[in-house]
């Protein structure tokens, strides 16, 4: 299995842009360190952000199969972490620093049965895969769920490509998708691929744990890059060492803590690993837990939080503060 | 069309088949650790029999998984942590954390058990066609029997593969059992397609070397008299070598077809590249003839295990010898030709997967 984490850092030159949707915005690189990208794998991409050079990780929809033409997909969410809108503003024949393709999320070829499930923007990471079992012949199923048709990105191609293996729910149609349905529908020897919002994943691992299946065959990936809140401003404070720092909704409380001089540790800065930890002393508000890093369980305790994705929210016409003790 | 080298240091294709293991070597009372194509393996078997081969390196901090413990089913916990994985190589507990890891996951290698071999595939799992298994049916079909071992060759695999398509070092280097002087002399005649190499050599009318002379007695007690003598070696791609070898009472019609006045045996070699200078080297030695007798099934085994013990000592010695000459290269001769056809084939391969530079010598 090509499990590739070693960060190869190249360079890229824009081709070509297309608006997919209102808010996706497809973009072809160049590469200059040709890879073969399979089903799953991503690029981290150095992005500048208010002055700073962030890493962003993006999905790679499709490549040719020398690797060396790639096209990610940006969402630029109405409040985003800003990563999308310096990338929205590429143009053909600017150059970026990217990796070469990453894949903490490989296919496994060989299942007897996979389902397929992306939510909005969460397609760019499962459309490859979708193509590879149609390729192999698999027996699989693809679900896409989103707001509205016209806000999802790539449905008339894979209406096409996939006919009756795909089903589409779309929410202002009233076809929003059932997970307990839909989980409790499955057979045990089935392998589920997620990429969407915090939300739908957190209600599928919920469904999956209920039913029992195996915990090996539901496979995440997660940008973590959406919660169960809109994002807003907020206050972090760590009294340990006299830092009080605001939190734009652009940005992290990681991010916001590095740029206020904080020793921060991490290491995926997507919510997985839990090593950006910070433990809760006292909150204003609530806590919007955007990873998949801790259980349900530990999220309704409150005690402590992933600082890389997840953020605080007021209550009705309150503050959002949050105080905390850093590793 | 890249010329084919005599590279003294071949890579290895890793779109490929390799045989990890015999069928009972691999269990549940321990975990196998075995290197192959440069990967390193902890195999296996699930509850119900299933061969599995992980990565031997866990997810979190590489610990050696073959050191640790099987669990359930189908589960191995690595011994450092504690984090256990499915035969797919899915992580299934974290035990210091309530969630997993959406990340965790060792590699899992395709698994065939076919011919007594549990044979793995460390390249591109999606390219893994169990069609290209080189077709080793004799070490099962009824018709034959046998048995062999694995020798842990201290060489890099193409040096075997030379050594077996050429099988003039046999005068010299086994002189005591199936050496003889006709084997340089005789012509062959050689042949290839896209995946396979054939070398076939006759010696008619000759006396039979000791190791044959004991063959034909098992079958025709007190045979005594001149054979006619075959050898036609069979090579597919990447690295598996059967050796159709056999003796038959001279002019009784052995090379037109006729092969009902002599013995019959069949050379079983597959060779698993183990890093560049090491290889598994997994032998058995089949025959149609005296099915029922375990006595000459251990006595041959037994008997090639002491030939292939001269090639052995011969390989290392060669592998030493090219190591302490960086600056000499090969020469290839005219006999080499079967040889050559395995480098030209293995080139390709080694083209295809884009790996087209060779290592360079050492010094």
């Amino acid at each position: 299995m090509a499990v590739s984490r070693r960060e190869v850092w190249q360079h890229g030159t824009v081709v070509a842009t297309r608006q997919l949707t209102p808010e996706i915005r497809r973009i072809e690189f160049d590469v200059e360190q040709p890879l073969r990208a399979d089903p799953g794998a991503h690029v981290d991409v150095r992005v500048p952000i208010r002055g700073r050079q962030e890493k962003r990780s993006y999905s790679i929809v499709d490549a040719t199969p020398d690797g060396a033409r790639i096209a990610l997909s940006v969402y630029r969410s109405p409040v985003t972490r800003g990563g999308a809108d310096a990338m929205n503003a590429l143009a053909p024949g600017d150059r970026v620093e990217l990796t070469r393709p990453l894949n903490d999320f490989p296919l496994r070829p060989g299942a007897s049965r996979y389902l397929l499930l992306a939510g909005g923007v969460g397609i760019t990471a499962i459309l490859g895969m979708a193509s590879a079992l149609r390729s192999a012949g698999a027996d699989y199923r693809l679900v896409y769920a989103g707001r509205s048709r016209g806000l999802m990105a790539y449905l008339d191609e894979l209406v096409a490509t996939h006919g009756d293996r795909l089903s589409v729910h779309a929410r202002d149609e009233g076809t929003t998708i059932s997970v307990p349905q839909l989980i409790g529908g499955l057979t045990a020897d089935t392998e589920l691929y997620i990429c969407g919002p915090i939300r739908l994943m957190d209600a599928v691992r919920r469904a999956w744990t209920e039913r029992g299946l195996p915990p090996g065959s539901l496979r995440m990936e997660t940008f973590g890059n959406s919660g169960w809140f809109d994002a807003q401003p907020f206050t972090v404070r760590i009294p340990a060492i006299g830092l009080e720092a605001e939190v734009g909704p652009d940005q992290s409380m990681l991010e916001a803590l590095e740029a206020a001089g904080a020793d921060m540790m991490f290491e995926c800065r997507k919510g997985e690993c839990g090593l950006c930890e910070v433990r809760v002393t006292a909150l204003e508000g609530d806590i919007d837990h955007r990873d998949v890093f801790y259980s349900e369980r530990q999220k309704d305790a409150r005690g402590k939080l992933c600082c890389c994705v997840s953020r605080v929210v007021a209550g009705a016409g309150g503050p959002a503060v949050v105080t905390t003790v850093t590793s | 069309m890249p010329e084919t080298t005599a590279a003294k240091l071949l890579d290895y294709p890793r779109n490929a088949w390799y045989v990890a293991a015999w069928d009972h070597e691999v269990g549940r009372k321990q975990i196998l650790a075995r290197t192959v194509a440069g990967r390193p393996l902890a195999l296996y078997r699930t509850e119900d029999g299933r061969a599995v081969a992980l990565a031997d390196a866990c997810w979190h901090r590489l610990a050696p998984l073959s050191k640790g413990t099987l669990i359930g089913p189908e589960d191995i916990r690595c011994p450092y942590h504690g984090i256990t994985y499915d035969s797919r190589g899915r992580c299934t507990s974290m035990p210091a954390q309530e969630t997993l890891n959406p990340s965790a996951l060792v590699p899992s290698f395709p698994v065939v058990e076919r011919y007594r071999y549990v044979w793995v595939w460390v390249g591109d799992p999606a390219l893994a066609d169990e069609s290209l298994i080189p077709d080793m049916h004799q070490m099962t079909d009824p018709e034959w029997t046998g048995d062999g071992l694995t020798i842990e060759a201290p060489c890099n695999y193409q040096l075997i593969l030379d050594n077996l398509m050429d099988l003039t070092h046999e005068e010299f280097v086994h002189s005591s059992s199936i050496g003889q002087k006709e084997l340089s002399e005789s012509e062959f005649v050689t042949s290839h397609t896209e995946r396979t190499v054939k070398v076939e050599r006759w010696m008619l009318d000759i006396e039979p070397p000791p190791f044959w002379l004991k063959n034909m007695r098992d079958k025709y007690p007190g045979f005594s008299g001149r054979v006619d003598r075959w050898q036609i070696i069979h090579f597919e791609a990447p690295s598996t070598i059967c050796i159709d070898v056999g003796v038959a009472k001279a002019g009784t019609g052995a090379p037109d077809g006729d092969r009902s006045q002599g013995v019959n045996g069949y050379v079983m070699n597959t060779i698993t590249p183990e890093t560049d200078r090491t290889s598994h080297y997994f032998w058995s030695f089949q025959r149609n003839y005296r099915l029922d007798s375990q006595l000459i099934t251990t006595q041959l085994r037994d008997g090639v295990h002491g030939v292939f013990g001269e090639d052995e000592a011969m390989l290392r010695a060669q592998q030493e010898a090219i190591d302490a000459n960086p600056d000499y290269e090969f020469y290839s001769l005219n006999i080499d030709a079967g040889g050559m056809w395995v480098r030209r084939i293995l080139e390709r391969m080694l083209l295809a997967e884009g790996r087209d530079r060779l290592p360079q010598p050492v010094g």
